[in-house]
């Protein structure tokens, strides 16, 4: 009996001095022998990998700017059509609102009275040579995502414009009401294609009597956001 | 996270409680980030806002409100409206001396029936309620004007005048950066003949201030 003690005296001394926990808890020493706390702080067991960040907003790059370039066609009243191209510059303030301000040119041609008339002219060709700019407001009206095959997806935009501006031609400048419709066809999350109908709206005299002359334009535009 | 920087795009990954999430850029309200798995897609305001920084504190981002409609230094806009009949487009940019006075820097183009024209004025603005939603404003400046008849009228001819003007108008605050802006001037212009003319503006338009 007494060497039985003795050998299970052993066993324990031997185990307490190995410190090995799963054993001792075998033997319900655990809470007993547990090993004293570190003298390292919990948060220096394991050092960081990810440097601690903060958030800093002036960093975050935003991209509510849009800039970019367009050519098409412009119907001038009774000058014929032509080409047209321009440049536009867009702030967005809202997923809904935006502003533009666009700036083109296109040409007129001959009118039909010049054509049949021979050699008259009412105007120098320098006149002939449209200018304009526009500030638009704009909305969003249907935004959303187009399919091309079945694993690709576009986010697009449908929008109205509408806004005031001047035009060049025909030797004067007229105040020009300008609306439209649009079309943003979104390559990436920040390059843009463009399809755009307006109208500018403008008062001219030079046929006798003063109207407002519709002058319709239609382009193809590319933007990149900034 | 959606496929796109609206309310209406569909949900298409949820980042999970935890994860840490890069932003890309941000457009409007939304922010373009990247997933741990590397997924891309748009967020709004409110959610990020929801989201921790590495140190356990929420995020939060600021925002344009009615204060910095009053301190902003820097403001720009653009108005149109009626120069004596005239229509008129004009842009302007203005720097605040303090939340009362401010000066100003007018560019205008002037399209009417029988002539068009360019001006150019600078102006000191005095707001005795800054702090004011509606904020009313007197308003006192110089500048240029130069008109150009019409090419199908006849007779007159290119000419430069100095001007000095007086006017009133409000300042309205609408929501974050933008403000509406209407306001009336009455304009001297000093002409070479023997009477001075008088011409009365009217314009509205809208401005944001940073």
């Amino acid at each position: 009996m007494e060497s039985r003690f003795r050998v299970l005296f052993l066993i324990v001394a031997m185990i307490s001095l190995s410190g090995c926990a799963a054993t001792k808890n075998l033997f319900g020493f655990g809470n007993q022998s547990a090993p004293p706390p570190s003298s390292e702080g919990p948060g220096q067991v394991i050092d960081p990998e990810v440097e601690r960040r903060e958030i800093k907003e002036a960093a975050i790059d935003r991209e509510d700017f849009e800039i970019g370039v367009y050519g098409g066609i412009m119907s001038i009243e009774d000058f014929g059509t032509d080409v047209s191209y321009g440049v536009r510059l867009a702030y967005h303030i809202t997923e809904g609102f935006f502003v533009e301000g666009t700036a083109g040119q296109s040409e007129g041609g001959l009118t039909s009275f010049e054509e049949l008339s021979g050699g008259a002219r009412l105007i120098t060709d320098s006149q002939r040579t449209l200018t304009y700019y526009n500030l638009n407001l704009g909305y969003n009206i249907l935004p959303g995502e187009v399919f091309i095959g079945e694993g690709r997806a576009f986010n697009t935009n449908l929008y109205l414009i509408a806004g005031l501006g001047s035009t060049r031609f025909a030797g004067d400048d007229r105040f020009t009401v300008n609306v439209g419709a649009g079309y943003r066809f979104l390559l990436t999350d920040s390059i843009a294609l463009h399809l755009d109908f307006r109208d500018h709206l403008f008062d001219i005299d030079l046929l006798g009597e003063e109207k407002t002359a519709h002058n319709l334009e239609g382009h193809l535009g590319f933007t990149v956001f900034f | 996270m959606r496929t796109g920087p609206g309310r209406g795009y569909p949900i298409f990954h949820v980042v999970d409680r935890g994860e840490n999430v890069d932003i890309l850029a941000q457009r409007t309200d939304w922010f373009h980030i990247r997933a741990a798995n590397g997924k891309e897609g748009w967020v709004d305001r409110s959610q990020m806002e929801r989201t921790l920084q590495p140190d356990g504190d929420q995020v939060s981002f600021e925002r344009a409100n009615i204060d910095d409609f009053t301190n902003a230094k820097w403001e720009t806009g653009i108005l149109a409206g009626d120069f004596g009949g005239a229509n008129i487009i004009s842009l302007y940019g203005g720097y605040s001396l303090n939340p009362y006075v401010s000066l100003e820097a007018w560019g205008s183009q002037i399209l009417g029936n029988f002539s068009n024209g360019w001006m150019g004025s600078v102006n000191v603005v005095s707001e005795p309620w800054p702090d004011w939603r509606i904020s009313p404003f007197l308003t006192l400046g110089a500048g240029v004007i130069r008109t150009e008849p019409k090419s199908t009228i006849i007779q007159g001819e290119d000419r430069t005048d100095q001007i000095g003007h007086v006017g009133a108008g409000f300042r309205i605050y609408t929501a974050r950066r933008f403000l509406l802006r209407a306001e009336y001037k009455s304009y001297v212009v000093f002409t070479s003949r023997d009477e001075n003319e008088e011409v009365e503006e009217w314009k509205v338009g809208f401005a944001f201030f940073f």
